[in-house]
């Protein structure tokens, strides 16, 4: 089959590999149908993820046919049309049995602080993902659901990680009636908070980014009040002015540990690996909200330390929220939001980009080439 | 604005639109407006139904000595098998695994440099292939012409253009200074063998 296989920092290929098999009686093996490149898998490609392996395929966002099954499998059979949430997870142990799925502790024998996803390193596990033909998914009576026929395939691939991370950031800020949110970040992620923050009822919704075509899509997708942080000295004080000098109720970092800082943190952390990642953000994110409000994380940040100003949150009463999102507990809501026509999350896609031309979909996607927000990976033509 | 401003005196911030008018812009406003019905409420919430149908997963086979934190009490009993630890950079792997926690500084630092040396291994190991390592097509640096590279970044207000020259210095620079190096390591080589 074909696949995307990491090189190096930077630096990606196709190349042939083995047709996944089945090494779990409960495995299924999925013919991907439709993929995506996800902001996050950007944190791979710059080599900042401990435990990145050149020979890896990435791919956490998928969708495809069920290809094969294995013994233990009840719920699906070749030929199912499933998506697959991007958390790789067991179903029983004191995790899952719980609800948190992104926490499970039966998947990831390389770490315990973080559980298994998909195509992201070792450190969540060592699976190959889906920027392939095919892959092998774990559990696949717990972790797939069949794509509803009404569905539209785009949708689906989007519910596998960007809308319900959005989703589940807004969730985690506990959102009241008429708060103010403030959402750090206008790609995939912060576009879906923002729309999803105005349905947990938000009186005002503000999007910060330096990239005018994401903020663009916050003004007319997520109907969200926008600011552009380069034309402010100091977007913290600006915020805190534009909200009468209270600060938000809620933000949420929907940036993570890419966050375009400064020359100094991009150099050394970026660049240089020196550090886990810029955790300029969510500094910002401290700084704007309100005293006694709350943070909401859903940006990605690996396991290295970064410098987070601890103290300010300490000093503010703050409340910190953040984990990945369990995917396929945000499943039954978001299909009906869909339906009702309140959400169709494919508008925020810009690109599809064939398997074969991936390096420059990456490259496109890393560099915000070509007002880019949301690359998917079709299969190439034959 | 008020003339003494909200967090000063006790009042809240009116609303700067009322709940019709939102309602009318916004298309689903309010629609998980109770806090406790929405989906991860609670937050951890026993016996959740899975469709899992086993108390601990049945073991997937070990086909190596598969490295684990150890903060795990044993191999989870499912784990991806991607690119088994080889060479230097395995042995580094298998060493931070083995001998430092999740919790120690070391384990990650020697993960992300056996990372770097796991890219250089593979570097020179493609020399010898059919298929090298190619700088062009794996960096996917052509998009920059079919993508409108210089457009999408001119006249933008954009935060990360002051700093992207240097990414070509800070990601070649290496290339070169290895290229650099191969020279003159060849010629010192050649200036010894005439000396004989
Ligand atoms: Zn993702
Ligand atoms: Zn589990």
């Amino acid at each position: 089959m074909r696949a995307m296989v990491y090189r190096g920092p930077y630096k990606i290929r196709v190349e042939e590999k083995d047709i996944p098999k089945i090494e779990h009686p409960n495995d299924a093996i999925i013919r991907v149908t439709t993929g995506a490149i996800c902001g996050s898998d950007l944190h791979l490609y710059h080599g900042m993820m401990p435990d990145t392996r050149v020979g890896m395929t990435f791919g956490h966002e998928f969708v495809g046919v069920v290809h094969a099954v294995g013994s233990s499998v009840q719920n699906l059979v070749p030929g199912d049309r499933v998506m697959v949430p991007f958390n790789v997870y067991c179903g029983s142990c004191y995790f899952c049995s719980r609800g948190l799925f992104s926490n499970c502790h039966n998947v990831n024998p390389n770490a315990t602080a973080v559980g298994g996803i998909y195509g992201y390193s070792h450190t969540c596990g060592g699976y190959d993902g889906g920027q392939a033909e095919f892959v092998r998914v774990p559990f696949a009576d717990v972790g797939p659901a069949k794509i509803p026929d009404w569905m539209d395939e785009e949708d689906a691939v989007l519910l596998t990680d960007a809308l319900p991370t959005g989703y589940f950031g807004a969730q985690l800020g506990d959102i009241v009636e008429g708060d103010t949110v403030v959402v750090f970040g206008a790609g995939p992620v912060g576009l879906f908070a923002a729309k999803s923050a105005w349905l947990m009822g938000a009186g005002r919704v503000i999007v910060i980014d330096h990239l005018e075509y994401r903020l663009e899509k916050a003004r007319t997708f997520a109907h969200a009040e926008t600011y552009n942080f380069v034309e402010y000295d100091d977007i913290v004080v600006h915020l805190k002015k534009a909200t009468d000098y209270l600060g938000a109720d809620v933000v949420i970092d929907a940036v993570g540990a890419e966050a375009d800082g400064n020359f100094l943190q991009h150099v050394t952390a970026a660049k240089l690996k020196l550090q886990g990642g810029s955790p300029v953000a969510l500094n910002w994110a401290i700084d704007a909200v309100r005293k006694g409000g709350t943070v909401s994380v859903v940006g990605a940040y690996g396991p290295i330390f970064s410098a987070v100003k601890f103290g300010d949150a300490v000093n503010k009463g703050l409340t910190l929220r953040m984990n990945q999102c369990p995917v396929k507990r945000q499943w039954p809501r978001l299909f009906e939001h869909i339906r009702n026509g309140y959400l169709k999350p494919s508008d925020i896609v810009t690109h599809r980009v064939p398997l074969e031309h991936i390096a420059e979909g990456y490259h496109m996607f890393s560099a915000k080439l070509d007002d880019c927000i949301k690359p998917l990976i079709v299969s190439t033509p034959a | 604005m008020a003339e003494i401003p909200t967090p000063y005196t006790a009042g809240k911030p009116g609303l700067k639109e009322s709940k019709e008018e939102l309602r009318g812009r916004i298309p689903g406003w309010g629609a998980d407006l109770d806090p406790a019905d929405r989906p991860s409420f609670p937050r951890e919430q026993p016996g959740i139904e899975t469709g899992a149908h086993w108390d601990f997963p049945e073991r997937q086979n070990e086909e190596w000595p598969r490295e684990r934190s150890i903060e795990h009490a044993f191999v989870t009993p499912v784990f991806g098998t991607s690119t088994p630890p080889a060479g230097v950079s395995g042995a580094i792997r298998k060493y931070a695994y083995a001998r430092f926690s999740e919790g120690r500084a070391a384990h990650w630092l020697l993960l992300i440099a056996a990372d770097r040396v796991d890219a250089w291994e593979h570097h020179l190991a493609s020399l010898a292939t059919v298929r090298p390592d190619n700088p062009v097509t794996e960096t996917g640096v052509l998009s920059e012409f079919s993508r409108h590279g210089l457009s999408s970044r001119l006249g933008k207000k954009r935060a990360d253009v002051n700093h992207q020259w240097i990414d070509p210095i800070v990601v070649g620079g290496p290339w070169v200074l290895a290229g650099l190096g191969g020279v003159a390591a060849v010629r010192a080589l050649r200036r010894a063998a005439g000396r004989k």
